[in-house]
């Protein structure tokens, strides 16, 4: 082989093996398009509004049939309350699904209702709570058998014939966000109402507040008012630091919010 | 290789193949990947329309324009839309409505004290909204009646009283 000859093969096999393969690849544009899909649900709630009535809770057990006296709850309210001399109590007292009817907090059976002294009280607000729907959810990639999914609008669904109730994914979510169905004998979870806002109407939680806590939007229509609020204004969201990129936005956390 | 090796091996391929017959009758032609990926997604595609198909109770407000739904029918109740209880909207107090008046002909109104102790609960939140609705103190005041008995829920005003 001649110099020249060697000289140009290699620079010929450099140039082709810095082509990247992702390069070589045809695109179809339907595939593009799937990749950004028209829709993708996400949630803001503003806890300034927030006055802990618990009508969502409420709203939300009915439409969805969740037993009233059960324990469990697809979505709930937390009242924090900050005390002068630096206390934080927080509770959630039947998921607030009464809403908070007492000025005293549920501190749980072992150290009962906790008596705060009005003058005491430094600051005080409510939190409204429920599945994040999170870009990354830990909860469907720890399903052994394929029963909880995100959908391509971006909603986290459990497939209720599917599901074996191991409960991996109630252990997974690090939001608490699902519990195990004490009738369906399944995993379950916030659905967004997707039998409601696939077809145009709000999910019952946000058709139940009065004072427009709750609001839903599609995040890629950037002319939807809720979706211009979740990108000029700052909005939170719970966990960042667990990565999985939660797509309820929240307006107004404290540091003790998780 | 004597036999007695070979044995096992098979008895090993028929039980794979077994599992994997049973695999492909068991699980449903559907069961794929959407978007996100075999990590996220993979779920039984026709999921998707049993949740779609969940039944609805309650009908939308479409940002509180239930009164305007309502009162077409219930032109009795005069209600003050343009503040205080003009919020809340109907069916949270007077039950999920979607094909009313057909099913349920009645709605069962929650006239409890409790529903309206939900908001109505004196609570000392100063930097909370609550502190802009009055409240009472549920085992101090007229314990005995259902709020409804002295207050109008659709004219909550004291003057109208």
């Amino acid at each position: 082989m001649k110099r020249r000859d060697f000289l140009k093969g290699s620079i010929l096999a450099i140039a082709g093996a810095s082509v990247p393969l992702s390069a070589l690849e045809f695109v179809d544009p339907n595939e593009v398009l799937a990749a950004n899909p028209d829709i993708h649900w996400a949630f803001l709630i503003n806890t300034y509004k927030c006055v802990g009535c618990g009508f969502c809770v409420k709203a939300c057990k009915t439409e969805n049939d969740i037993p009233f006296n059960a324990n469990v709850s697809r979505t709930w309210v937390e009242r924090y309350v900050y005390t002068k001399d630096d206390r934080r109590y927080v509770d959630s007292p039947k998921a607030a699904q009464y809403g908070f009817t007492d000025p005293r907090v549920d501190l749980g059976e072992h150290f009962g209702m906790k008596e705060i002294d009005p003058d005491n009280v430094g600051k005080a607000f409510f939190v409204p709570k429920l599945c994040n729907h999170c870009e990354d959810p830990p909860c469907t990639q720890v399903c052994p058998v394929g029963a909880t999914y995100k959908t391509d609008d971006g909603v986290v669904l459990v497939d209720r014939t599917w599901c074996i109730g191991c409960g991996y994914c109630i252990m997974a979510c690090p939001f608490g966000a699902r519990y195990f169905h004490p009738i369906a004998k399944v995993a379950d979870k916030c659905t967004f109402c997707y039998h409601r806002i696939t077809k145009g109407l709000e999910t019952a939680c946000v058709n139940a507040c009065p004072f427009g806590a709750r609001k839903m939007c599609n995040i890629r229509d950037i002319n939807d008012p809720v979706t211009k609020i979740i990108l000029n204004e700052r909005v939170g969201v719970l966990k960042d630091e667990f990565g999985t990129k939660p797509q309820a936005f929240y307006i107004g956390l404290a540091s003790e919010v998780r | 290789m004597k036999n007695h090796v070979w044995r096992p091996l098979f008895v090993v391929i028929a039980v794979v193949v077994g599992i994997l017959a049973f695999r492909a009758f068991y699980v449903p032609d559907d069961f794929g990947s959407g978007e996100y990926g075999f990590m996220y997604s993979f779920h039984r595609k026709s999921n998707e329309g049993e949740w779609k198909n969940w039944p609805l109770k309650y009908r939308d407000t479409g940002k509180q324009k239930m009164h305007e739904y309502c009162g077409e029918c219930h032109e009795e109740v005069e209600l003050r839309t343009e503040d205080l209880h003009g919020i809340i909207p109907c069916e949270n107090c007077h039950g999920p409505a979607l094909e009313h008046p057909e099913n349920p002909e009645k709605l069962s109104i929650d006239r409890s004290r409790g529903l309206c102790l939900r908001c109505h609960t004196l609570l000392p939140y100063t930097t909370s909204e609550r502190k802009r609705i009055p409240g009472i103190m549920p085992d101090e005041h007229n314990v005995e009646y259902n709020c409804v008995e002295c207050h109008n829920p659709h004219n909550p005003r004291l003057e109208d009283m």
